[in-house]
């Protein structure tokens, strides 16, 4: 029972990953990728590491699986923040076909 | 059961194949830095699934170092593009 519920886990953990994988590749600039594929695959390897305590119980590889998911967690949404921020204040442009820029606005505001 | 985890394997394979892609092509700097970010959370990933199908549970370690590391990494290259120093 146990294996059925960690492969079916599994199997959702590792559609979202590929999905956010070809997003990354698809998509045609920085912003647009950074969101398709940060959250795809933070949400996947989630899916991923609930799947393994699942199959594997409360023991020693169950508890380091939780202990992994928390961390990425909280840092991926964080690094994807830092990388954001990064690549805006570096001058990189948006997408052409892009319609609405707030952080851009906000910063002529401050002036 | 070990077939369908050696699937799986591969499918995280053709992901990490898609962000060298990204990494190799990638116009501007932040995108390299992007698929670099999601090759680490990709790879913990594929080091969970390795210590199901091995039975090996220092797999999990692994995974977790390679999470810790791979954000350092990536805070320091946005930190980087972002032209500033790391104390403020």
């Amino acid at each position: 029972m146990n294996e059925t519920i960690g492969t079916v886990l599994w199997g959702i953990g590792m559609a979202f990953n590929f999905f956010g994988c070809l997003g990354l590749v698809r998509l045609p600039d920085i912003y647009n990728r950074l969101q398709a594929s940060t959250k795809c695959v933070t949400f996947g390897t989630i899916f991923v590491l609930v799947g393994v305590l699942v199959y594997s119980g409360f023991n020693a590889m169950g508890i380091k699986a939780v202990l992994c998911l928390i961390f990425i967690l909280i840092t991926s949404p964080t690094a994807a923040h830092a990388i954001a921020r990064g690549a805006h204040r570096s001058r990189v442009r948006l997408w052409k076909n892009s319609v609405l820029d707030r952080y851009e606005e906000d910063k002529e505001a401050k002036g | 059961m070990a077939m369908v985890i050696q699937v799986y394997l591969g499918v995280l394979l053709l992901c990490c194949f898609l962000c060298l892609y990204r990494i190799a092509r990638g116009p501007t700097a932040p995108d390299r830095t992007v698929a670099i970010d999601i090759l680490g959370i990709v790879i913990v990933g594929f080091c969970a699934l390795l210590a199901v199908l091995t039975g090996k549970d220092f797999f999990i370690n692994i995974a977790i170092t390679w999470a810790l590391v791979s954000f350092i990494g990536t805070v320091a290259l946005a930190k980087y593009l972002e032209g500033r120093g790391f104390d403020e």
